[in-house]
């Protein structure tokens, strides 16, 4: 099982290599979204603390989900998903390799790339560390949820848009908790223990249950 | 042993078929006949597992193959009109992931062999992408020489292979049927298969006629 | 004598019985609507602690946020007895419930902006119940778009179920999350959520309580309609929806 697990994620790391644009595109929608808010808001430090940490979270929200369309489309497309679901290995196992791998090329840049995000909106260095831990806790839980909708819209015409309707309500909590932390570490009076306990607490529920909700409808969808 | 009971698929509105009943011993060949349309491929991903049946039961030894789960699903090896491989990787990488994850213990030589008996000498360590779609077929089809499943189930399997590979899969069919295991197929080219038992089962007339 | 449960959840069965009951809900709809109406506007104090006439909104306010909330459970629990028991009247019924939930949900925003501009001066305020009341009406969304946009009715029936099952996990986690944004301050804080602040003129309570089982029964009314609709619109090949059309020619 951890065997077929391991090969799911090099599967999938190897195919991402040899189509290297598709990860680049994310990590630049990313970059781009967090670039344009202080041309539309100005560029007034006090203004840029204030709105970094949701400007953050929200474009990790948007360029999750982007890249979520194409969790599964490529592999329903070319008949591998139904040799998946075919496998004597149990399918929340598989869906969870995919999951990570997809997180690795597409949750973890982001939190590299957080520093940058610092950068250009004037936060204290305590705060960018508290937002990279932040997202590092929180965009697997945005990637294991947003499974669920991926597999959900499998196939189906304007998929993509509908993804986000139904997944964005469910991102609520991550983004509240997420943005929160920053916050609070910014102004640096609150203790944040309490935060990362939550966002932990999502990881781990996420990590139990969404893969038996994408397993499941992954076998409705490819019916 | 398959075993199909009463079973009854529709898509939408249309009903497909109803009180379908046949069972396949070990060492027995199934074709599905029938025009466009009448639920062939249907009936095929219902047996392996894809499909929710209305109605009806299928089970393998005597446990119906939905509690089986992936009991089941080790014993059953389904080839669909998509080929199933990745286009992006090798014919090797493929064959390779894909007997990891049917939990088949194969090495390296294994799976040249196995390319190289399906035509493939030459071609293994290129991408899918560049091979044509015979080549492609073949590639999906080398997984039959390494996997352990005693149900084949093949939804035509002869579609884009030449005279040759037709050959080479017919006698690849009789020496699985004859070592015992069972072969489900559907196609429309006239494909002499004569070893085993062989039992023809026809969708699409008023009442499905089972011979 | 063992009553067989499942004859109700045929399609077929199910048609002619949901039918009588209609007229049933929808006469209590009218008299418990006309009650609690009356009994609100007339038999109830002008004032609700420092409000106005205007307060009277609460009869319909309150009635459509508690149904837009219970009709969630009951569409997920439902889809929830559709997956599980693989009925198709199930998915029917959760399909027929999301449109009055929905609108149940806009109506109880709607009637909310309204009562906010009069008492507090804004239309929209981001309270953590309004805000809690727009995520609902967001999740219905999706709901009816994701049934909507699958053709085959059986993958829409059980992708949307799934859905709504994901949602009612979800749902207590996002509330509650939009409730206390700051996990330091929220340990010892708790929302009253009675308009009122506490004791509550008992003639409004009545009022509001009967009007809110008004909402209840007419949610009846329309959902047993769709169920109907619905029913007629899978069925129509069936024989028994030709003879029914037959018979009422």
């Amino acid at each position: 099982m951890f065997k077929a697990f391991c090969c799911i994620v090099m599967r999938d790391l190897t195919l991402a290599m040899r189509r290297r644009t598709d990860v680049l595109t994310t990590l630049f929608f990313f970059i781009i979204v967090v670039s344009l808010f202080p041309l539309g808001t100005g560029t007034e430090k006090v203004i840029l603390q204030k709105i970094a940490p949701g400007v953050a979270w929200v474009a990790a929200l948007l360029a999750s989900m982007l890249a979520l369309e194409r969790l599964f489309a490529s592999d329903f497309a070319d008949g591998t998903l139904e040799q998946l679901l075919l496998t004597p290995q149990p399918l929340f196992v598989l869906v969870l390799g995919k999951v990570l791998a997809h997180w690795l090329l597409t949750g973890l840049p982001l939190v590299l790339i957080a520093p940058l995000v610092g950068l250009q909106y004037y936060l204290p260095n305590d705060a960018v560390i508290t937002m990279m831990l932040a997202l590092l806790i929180g965009t697997p839980v945005l990637s294991l949820i947003g499974a669920i909708g991926a597999a959900l819209t499998l196939g189906l015409r304007g998929g993509g848009i509908l993804l986000s309707l139904l997944i964005l309500p469910l991102y609520i909590p991550v983004m509240i908790y997420g943005a929160g932390v920053v916050s609070a570490s910014a102004i640096g009076t609150t203790d944040l223990q309490a935060y990362f306990s939550i966002l932990s607490g999502f990881l781990i529920l996420a990590l139990v249950l969404s893969p038996i909700a994408t397993a499941a409808a992954l076998r409705i969808s490819v019916e | 042993m398959l075993e199909i009971t009463n079973l009854a698929c529709s898509r939408g509105d249309r009903q497909l078929f109803t009180g379908l009943n046949f069972s396949l011993k070990p060492g027995s060949l199934l074709y599905v006949e029938g025009r466009n349309g009448t639920g062939k491929s249907t009936l095929l991903r219902a047996i392996c597992g894809l499909f929710l049946a209305d109605s009806g039961e299928i089970s393998w030894h005597g446990k119906s193959t939905r509690s089986l789960a992936e009991e089941y699903t080790q014993e059953v090896l389904y080839l669909g009109h998509h080929n199933g491989i990745k286009e992006d990787l090798t014919g090797l990488e493929n064959l390779h992931i894909s007997t990891i994850l049917d939990g088949d213990d194969v090495t390296q030589d294994q799976l040249w062999g196995a390319l190289k008996k399906m035509g493939l000498k030459g071609f293994e360590d290129l991408p899918t992408k560049v091979l044509s779609q015979g080549q492609k077929r073949r590639v999906a089809l080398a997984r039959l020489l390494l996997n352990s499943a005693r149900l084949w189930i093949l939804d035509e399997p002869f579609t884009a292979l030449d005279v040759a590979a037709v050959d080479l899969l017919q006698s690849v069919i009789s020496n699985h049927i004859n070592n015992g295991g069972i072969v489900i197929l559907t196609t429309h080219q006239g494909v002499a298969l004569t070893s085993g038992q062989i039992q023809r089962l026809e969708l699409g007339r008023k009442k499905s006629r089972h011979v | 004598m063992s009553i067989n449960w499942f004859k109700y959840s045929s399609p077929a069965t199910f048609y002619p019985l949901a039918g009588k009951m209609i007229p049933f809900f929808g006469w209590l709809t009218a008299i418990l609507m006309a009650g609690g109406l009356y009994w609100g506007f007339f038999e109830t104090p002008d004032r609700l602690s420092d409000q106005k006439e205007y307060y009277r909104i609460i009869y319909i306010h309150v009635g459509a946020a508690w149904m837009s909330m219970w009709l969630y459970i009951m569409m997920a629990a439902w889809a929830l007895a559709g997956l599980v028991l693989q009925t198709r009247l199930s998915f029917m019924i959760a399909k027929a419930i999301a449109p009055t939930g929905a609108i149940a949900t806009f109506l109880a925003l709607w009637t909310g902006a309204f009562w906010g501009e009069t008492s507090w001066g804004t239309w929209w305020d981001w309270d953590p119940r309004m805000t809690s009341e727009l995520i609902l009406l967001f999740l219905y969304m999706g709901y009816m778009a994701l049934q909507s946009a699958i053709d085959d009715p059986r993958r829409a029936d059980r992708a949307a179920a799934l859905l709504a099952l994901v949602g009612l996990v979800c749902v207590p986690i996002i509330f509650w999350s939009i409730n206390c944004p700051d996990p330091n301050e929220c340990a010892a804080l708790h929302q009253t959520s009675n308009p009122g602040g506490g004791n509550m003129e008992p003639n409004i309570l009545i009022a509001m309580l009967v009007t809110a089982l008004a909402f209840w029964m007419y949610s009846f009314v329309a959902i047993l309609m769709r169920v109907r609709n619905i029913i007629l619109e899978r069925e129509r090949h069936t024989t028994w929806v030709k003879e029914l059309l037959e018979k009422n020619k």
